[in-house]
């Protein structure tokens, strides 16, 4: 299979997508190949068949909405691009002066408001840039084993809404989202090493 | 004869030096007393069997009686010699029997263990002057204290006995001494931290130990081969090698000793009190294969025996992990089935963590790894399953225990430093040595955090490194080793032993001195310690999970792929194997923390004595930027109301039938109204249960009165129900809080859309702790004392579109009260304006849990409430027209109203209509309910006194509810 060996030549665009995903050479080939390897039928592109027949992603409890976040806007097909600039998502954060970065370049796709972008858009179902309660007991309800009964998991997750709404209107916006998880780690919870 | 049994019995009882011994005993029987013999007694005290005791170290002195009366203490190790023959009895030969002593002075039966009670409590005694001073403790820890006071009173016995007494034995210490400690950190250890940071603890306790070991044993023998080292130390390569193995391990005593009151971030603290535990492995086998070869001779030692030394590595700790997590599942099965009998679960945990560590020394692997891995396993389960208080006696008999191990260890450390018999000192051999393991700490360390720093997502950095090379300290698991040295195989061993004791007391000492400013200085990362929240807790989860997943679509099966594998594996079978059912509900973290926040929340309650009741807006304590509350007093008080209230919620739960439920009610009455009378004595004195205190009981009473009268007089003084809405949300102009909210709707604007959402009645839902197959239990009086009630506070789903007006349902007072004449704002009312569909929201802050002991109460006010909220569905015209004074016939034919059939359009989910339904009955013939009086002006917050107004009951009209 010479023609399916990794070489940088073939990755469409492949400065490109390194300026703006920040991956290395390395990385970028390693993901081309799992890329092909996910792709059946060498398209070119993924479609949602290809990400679900990832065994493990059938027991996540998260995992048709990750699969879901590959295809923004209804697409039905992510190119390599589409699908690195996801992972880069998850790319560690280098240590890095943030006055030493030009403030006019975008703003890397891994850091920590991304991340948390990321994860919240998980939860934003309907893209309305608010969990609502109704959302966040979807969420709840996969996440939570089975035991829990219904009203636990509903006064879960009004609870939960509650905690992080500040300003009132019943939901959690990305602020109010980003405000509850200020103390945590989210660089380093939501990076993966091999990314880099 | 007169039917005599004796039996010697070996005991195993720590001496006053702390040596293991067996101390032998005699007992015999004797049905009849010398005192007929001897005549002395007369005939009337012959029969009434005297039964003396008498016991002696020596094992001369038989002791009477019977032998089923046996101390339960007493464990027989050795063979019972039974029916022993009897002359050697005390009076016999020749002697003077002895009379009847009023007195007897009797210190060798209890010196041994008298002097270790002594000697805990001295160590105690000096820990609470330590801390009288909180200055010289910031200063200096703790250890360092312990070891100076040892230091003292070893001189001092040594000045007074003249020989250095009561030091720290080798086999007391790892039988006894460190176990708990071992056990206490294993126990507590943060799992997640500790596994997250597996992968760098390993890479220390293994690579750094050996090149520790390795590294100061040759460096040593260089330095004796370049002759720095007095040529009087007989000591060769292989000597200085098991030298250096056993000084190299870091220890997990001192560590944690000096750790704990840094406060370094908890990734630098888990790896270096990660690595001190896990050594031990690697410390015992290097140990052992370097003095077996030493005691075998270098000369005999075969290539095969140094394939043997790695693979018993392998052996030695990979078994001692197996042994640790066999007893962890053990203990987490028994455990499982310990419901009747509550009082023995801590008892079971001590015991077979115990059994773990012994059956790992037995088999001479690794017992500090075994205890860790038992204790580190079996936590998740026992947890769940075992009772609150089992809990808490747990946690504090293992920290009891580990703290007393711990004083006890650094003070006979300091105390066998004093006996110079066992030392020979020589300079060069102490100085190269202090020299050498700080350096090669210190190498090592920088050489593997270059690795390690290679495949880590989060780098240690220099400073990091620095703390860990300082922080490598060394103690008593080094002396006992030293001590245990063979003098005839290794001629060196006095020398050994004095630089150990100098190595220990550095780095201890020193070392511990400066570490803290040290820290400070570095500006080290501290730890910081924040309360957990639900959205903390919910998006660490699904952090976790998309971690797993972008590895699964990656394609590399990493660190989180592994954990997600795991924990599939540990709900499927290992949860449902090891946990009861009821438990492994609770057990969901996400529900453990909701669970936690909301008893909380509940004692919070209590403690600002009801403010909350009257708190305007949704403050919860639990969120960040309440204060917190005092930790102590929510896990104590959580006990408390844990167990109190099951009674009343069950009766209101599963009570069914009309005349239940009229019992039901009378006994809250009752219980409500009668206080019980302080009790002296307890009329019980069972072995497996505690009873409730009386005290406590008392306590509780009290308290649900406060409580209940509070809530009454708020309710009767005031009855307002709604001039605060819990947490009003204006939903568009984020107006802040019930004042404005009420404002507008005293000035009748048009009111807008509330996200009421949140706006939320409170179900109380009673848990019955086992599921069925665990039916038949339920007969049991014996009652679950930890998990009684959940507090579900559940919101209505449906948004109220124009709830302003929900601020003009009030209570009055009293029928006398004139009723203002209806405004504006009233005709605009919602509900006038006539539809269909009318919800009624009773509503509530969602989240302000009512303690468990104010139940009663509070199902009164949420009955009273669900009475007034019935009527606009059937009767709400006359219910807005009708001044109040006519309400008092209407209010019971309300309650009738709802009783008998909620209406249809409620709002309420099925279970809460039902729950509200009986609530409202078990309450309905309550008399002073009848005063409670909707009042429908809105002008009544004039009225209202501030404290008391803010009620955080409010009624809600949905704009469909209209008239």
């Amino acid at each position: 299979m010479g023609a399916r060996s990794s070489h940088a030549a073939v990755i469409p665009d492949a400065d490109g997508i390194r300026r703006e995903t920040g991956f290395s050479q390395a990385s970028l080939l390693r993901l081309h190949h799992r890329f092909r390897a996910l792709d059946g039928n060498n398209k070119g592109y993924l479609s949602r068949t290809d990400l679900q027949q990832i065994g493990a992603l059938a027991v996540n409890p998260l995992g048709d909405r990750i699969i879901d976040s590959f295809f923004p806007d209804g697409n039905q097909r992510v190119d390599f691009s589409g699908f690195v600039r996801i992972l880069a998502h998850f790319r560690p954060v280098e240590e890095e002066d943030p006055a030493m970065r030009d403030p006019k370049q975008p703003e890397p796709l891994n850091s920590r408001m991304n991340k948390l972008r990321f994860a919240f858009q998980l939860y934003d179902l309907d893209r309305d840039g608010k969990i609502s309660r109704h959302e966040m007991l979807q969420v709840l309800r996969l996440m939570v084993g089975v035991q829990v009964t219904e009203e636990q998991l509903e006064s879960i997750a009004d609870r939960t809404v509650q905690e992080a709404d500040e300003d009132g209107d019943g939901a959690v916006s990305f602020l109010e989202f980003t405000k509850s998880l200020e103390k945590m780690n989210v660089e380093q919870k939501m990076s993966i090493r091999i990314l880099k | 004869m007169l039917g005599r049994w004796s039996g010697s019995f070996f005991w195993l009882v720590p001496s006053p030096s702390f040596r293991p011994q067996f101390l032998q005993f005699e007992i015999s029987v004797e049905a009849f007393p010398s005192l007929r013999e001897n005549g002395g007694g007369g005939g009337g005290s012959g029969d009434a069997g005297l039964v003396v005791l008498r016991c002696r170290e020596d094992g001369e002195t038989a002791c009477r009686m019977p032998r089923a009366a046996l101390p339960l203490l007493v464990l027989p190790l050795a063979g019972v010699v039974a029916a022993e023959e009897t002359t050697q009895e005390p009076g016999a030969p020749g002697e003077h029997p002895p009379g009847l002593a009023l007195f007897r002075w009797q210190w060798h039966e209890v010196e041994a263990p008298y002097l270790v009670a002594l000697w805990i409590l001295v160590a105690s005694l000096a820990k609470i002057v330590f801390h009288l001073s909180r200055k010289v403790t910031s200063l200096v820890p703790e250890s360092c204290l312990l070891i100076l006071l040892g230091l003292v009173l070893g001189g001092i016995v040594l000045a007074v006995a003249k020989k250095a007494e009561y030091q720290l034995e080798p086999g007391t210490f790892f039988l006894f001494l460190l176990p708990p400690i071992v056990l206490d950190s294993g126990y507590f250890m943060p799992s997640r931290l500790f596994f997250d940071n597996l992968g760098a603890i390993l890479t220390y306790a293994v690579v750094g130990t050996l090149w520790n070991a390795f590294t100061t044993g040759a460096a040593l023998w260089g330095l004796r081969q370049a002759g720095f080292v007095a040529s009087r130390v007989q000591a060769g390569l292989l000597d200085f090698l098991l030298f250096g193995s056993l000084i190299s391990a870091v220890d997990p005593v001192a560590v944690l000793a000096v750790f704990e009151e840094v406060h370094v971030n908890e990734t630098l603290f888990i790896i270096v009190f990660g690595e001190s535990l896990l050594n031990d492995a690697v410390t015992v086998v290097l140990y052992k294969v370097c003095n077996s070869f030493v005691e075998m001779g270098s000369a005999n030692v075969q290539a095969a025996d140094y394939l043997k030394g790695v693979a018993s590595l392998f052996v030695v700790s990979l078994g001692g992990a197996a042994v640790g997590l066999v007893f962890a599942f053990l203990l987490a099965l028994t455990t499982r089935f310990t419901k009747r009998v509550r009082i023995i679960e801590p008892l079971l945990v001590f015991l077979l963590a115990y059994a773990a560590y012994l059956t790992a020394e037995m088999a001479s692997l690794s017992a500090i790894l075994a205890v860790t891995m038992c204790g580190l396993g079996c936590k998740k389960y026992v947890e769940a399953n075992i009772s609150h208080k089992s809990r808490t006696a747990v946690k504090y008999t293992m920290k009891t225990l580990a703290s007393c191990a711990e004083t006890v260890i650094f003070m006979l450390l300091g105390i066998s430093a004093v006996d110079s018999s066992k030392w020979a000192w020589d300079s060069g051999l102490v100085l190269g040595t202090l020299i050498f393991i700080l350096f090669f700490r210190a190498l090592g360390v920088v050489l593997q955090t270059w690795v390690l720093n290679q495949f880590r997502l989060v780098p240690l950095d220099k400073i990091d490194q620095v703390v860990m090379s300082y922080g490598g300290l060394r103690g008593a698991v080094a002396f006992a080793l030293v001590i245990l040295l063979d003098r005839t195989k290794v001629p060196a061993k006095d020398y050994f032993v004095a630089t150990t004791i100098v190595v220990v007391f550095f780095t201890v000492i020193v070392q511990g001195l400066t570490i803290k400013p040290l820290v400070k200085w570095l500006k080290v990362k501290r730890s910081e310690h924040h309360k957990p929240t639900l959205n903390q807790e919910l998006h660490e989860h699904t952090f976790d999970h998309i971690l797993a997943a972008v590895e699964d679509v990656v394609g590399h099966h990493g660190y989180h792929y592994w954990r997600d594998r795991w924990e599939q594996f540990d709900k499927k079978y290992l949860s449902q194997l090891l946990m009861r059912r009821s438990a492994y509900r609770i057990r969901d973290q996400i529900w453990d923390v909701y669970y936690r926040l909301n008893i909380r929340d509940a004692i919070s309650f209590v403690d600002q004595g009801g403010h909350v009741l009257s708190s305007t807006g949704l403050t919860l304590p639990s969120m960040p930027s309440r204060n917190s509350v005092a930790e102590t007093s929510v896990t104590n008080l959580l006990r408390e109301s844990g167990s109190g209230a099951c009674l009343d919620l069950q009766v209101i739960d599963t009570v069914r039938s009309g005349r239940d439920r009229e019992d039901a009610a009378m006994h809250h009455l009752l219980c409500g109204g009668l206080y019980k009378p302080r009790r002296r004595y307890k009329a019980s004195c069972s072995r497996h249960f505690i009873s409730e205190d009386a005290q406590e009981r008392q306590d509780k009473e009290v308290f649900q009165q406060n409580m209940k009268r509070r809530l009454e007089s708020f309710k009767s003084t005031k009855h307002n129900i709604c001039f605060t809405k819990s947490k009003p949300r204006p939903h568009k102009a984020g107006r802040k809080k019930d004042g404005v909210a009420n404002a507008e709707a005293i000035n009748g604007k048009p009111p807008r859309d509330l996200g009421f959402q949140d706006t939320a009645a409170v179900i109380l839902n009673v848990e019955s702790e086992e599921e069925e197959e665990e039916e038949s239990d339920s007969s049991e009086t014996e009652k679950e004392d930890d998990e009684g009630i959940i507090f579900v506070a559940r919101a209505t789903s449906e948004v109220l579109q124009e709830g302003k007006v929900s601020g003009s349902l009030e209570l009055c007072p009293s029928p006398r009260v004139i009723p203002p004449s209806p405004t504006c704002a009233e005709k605009e009312l919602p509900w006038k304006s006539g539809q269909g569909d009318l919800a009624v929201y009773v509503s509530s802050e969602t989240t302000k849990i009512v303690p468990v002991d104010m139940q009663m109460g509070w199902n009164q006010s949420i009955s009273s409430l669900e009475s007034l909220a019935s009527p606009p569905c059937t009767q709400a015209t006359t219910l807005t027209r009708l001044p109040p004074r006519q309400q008092d016939a209407e209010e019971p034919q309300a309650l009738l109203d709802l009783s008998s059939d909620p209406h249809p359009s409620f709002a309420f989910p099925p279970s809460l209509a039902k729950a509200g339904r009986s609530r409202s009955e078990s309450s309905a013939d309550i008399p002073q309910q009848q005063e409670l009086q909707p009042l429908m002006g809105h002008k009544d917050h004039t009225h209202l006194s501030p404290g008391t107004a803010t009620s955080h009951w409010c009624i809600h009209f949905n704009r469909g509810a209209r008239l």
